[in-house]
């Protein structure tokens, strides 16, 4: 007969409320039931009761750390139904600021990583750098989580060249100081010990529980959507980071290595951007259906806009990366010692208000 | 603008989407809309970040067979329409029954429009855009 473990909804390595349900065998996890709804918000709803406009601002709520990525998905597909062209400056800014996000949400959640495993210094050490990338986004935008700065048609600001610089001074010194912090987290003995061969998601399994992100690409997957071209990533060079070893260490592997490609995209785009106008008039209401996808730090967000014609959504559907990770996590978690729960739920680096929108 | 690549029926939707997995599709989500009679249902597959929708009409009021004998993943979705559409879904693998997102006491199918209904104007009439 097996015991159940209550993990969560208020855990220690849990910034955010979920439960998990650990059916035990000894200290064996033979079966998971994720409990969710804790803090569900109804934002779907709530974007059919606002004007179309108006939910630009809203789906930057749906989440703290990729709030700018969430409204520029759903610009992009408001943009698409309504046929409109963004000027080549407003996106190459967009990659700017998608790219520090994801630079801020991977130190994050590495850095949570290393508090969970009791490397209190390293997590400083880590948010101390995750801070400059934020000061980065406050003296270019204003807002250090919720930057508002995309908008239908376009972005709302400019980056001069005080600002320009400001931001590559931010990240040379980032840079520098993950030289010497991202070999702790990759090479240490007592860091590997708790991540190597934990929380395996092997490559078929991963395709098959419909994983996303770095939790797809920790199991082999080259998959990025990024890669599609869209915004400005056309015309940037990159390759997906892939990892083989379907482990956390893996996943964590993704993370590290992507910190240092999001800092030379965000360089790339400041060197190519062209000096265009930021965002065009647009005239009429959304009518139509789209489906757009964008790369999030965590993963392949959806958004599903239907329009009208008239100021109102009929309605907008967001699958966040997180929740699409959800079984996923539950295949990775079969099987694993109780001990190792913490690791690997912070391994998949799991967003619950994106879960929960 | 999206394209709907198939229209399918509650007879056809398992065989259809069971044909996709060996294909090399993945579910990517479900969407449900309220349409007044009816939910449209979209199932959003991928394959070579090539989207392939499967559209279902589906009446209020049927039920909607669950799709994870083929696709395992999708019981976090199906749960998820269950509570807010109120869509009886039967044989999901992992069943909730209606409470994975709501509680005892919430309210039932909150994303389902309310007949007769339109959406209101007044609050966000006052608001800055």
């Amino acid at each position: 007969m097996s015991t159940i473990v209550p993990f969560g909804p208020q855990h220690p390595v849990l910034p955010e409320p979920i439960q998990l349900r650990l059916a035990l065998d000894d200290e064996r996890i033979v079966s998971v039931l994720p409990v969710v709804g804790y803090v569900h918000r109804g934002l779907e709803k709530l974007a059919e009761q606002k004007d179309f406009v108006q939910d630009s601002y809203l789906v930057e709520r749906v989440c703290g750390i990729c709030s700018f990525m969430h409204s520029m998905s759903y610009c992009m597909g408001i943009e698409e139904m309504m046929e409109i062209t963004v000027p080549e400056r407003a996106n190459y800014l967009r990659v700017v600021w998608a790219e520090l996000h994801r630079i801020h949400s991977h130190l994050l959640a590495l850095g949570l990583l290393a508090d969970a495993f009791g490397f209190e210094n390293l997590f400083m050490q880590l948010w101390r750098t995750r801070e400059r990338i934020m000061d980065a986004m406050e003296y270019t935008t204003g807002g250090r989580v919720m930057l508002n700065a995309c908008c239908i048609g376009g972005v709302r600001r400019d980056i001069n060249d005080e600002q320009k610089a400001f931001v590559l001074n931010q990240l040379k010194e980032a840079e520098a100081e993950l030289k010497r912090l991202i070999p702790v987290m990759t090479d240490d003995y007592s860091v590997k010990k708790r991540l190597v061969g934990i929380g395996i998601l092997d490559k078929a399994a991963a395709y098959a529980a419909g994983a996303v992100g770095p939790t797809a690409r920790g199991s082999g997957h080259a998959m990025d959507h990024r890669t599609t071209g869209y915004i400005a990533y056309k015309n940037l060079d990159f390759e997906p980071v892939v990892e083989t070893s379907c482990d956390s260490y893996a996943r964590t592997l993704v993370r590290c290595r992507e910190v240092y490609q999001s800092i030379d995209l965000v360089r790339q785009a400041l060197d190519k951007m062209p000096d265009t106008e930021i965002k065009v008039a647009y005239k009429g209401k959304p009518c139509g259906e789209v489906a757009i996808r964008c790369e999030q730090p965590r993963g392949e967000v959806l958004y599903y806009l239907k329009g009208n014609g008239t100021d109102h959504l009929d309605r907008m559907r967001v699958r966040t990366p997180t929740f699409a990770n959800i079984p996923a996590l539950m295949t990775m978690l079969n099987g694993s010692q109780l001990a190792d729960v913490g690791m690997i739920v912070l391994s998949v680096d799991p967003c619950i208000s994106c879960t929960e929108r | 603008m999206m394209t709907v690549n198939e229209t399918i029926t509650l007879e056809d939707q398992i065989a259809k989407i069971a044909a996709l997995i060996p294909q090399g599709y993945r579910l990517v989500t479900m969407t449900s809309v309220d349409c007044g009679e009816h939910f449209d249902i979209y199932y959003h597959f991928d394959r070579n970040y090539e989207l392939h929708n499967l559209k279902l009409e589906l009446p209020k009021g049927t039920a909607l067979p669950s799709i994870s004998s083929v696709c395992p993943c999708a019981f976090v979705i199906e749960n998820e329409m269950q509570d807010l559409f109120g869509i009886t879904i039967s044989g999901m693998e992992l069943d909730f029954c209606k409470h994975f997102i709501l509680n005892e006491d919430a309210p039932e199918k909150p994303f389902c429009r309310v007949p007769g209904v339109a959406v209101s104007t007044v609050e966000v009439k006052g608001e800055q855009k």
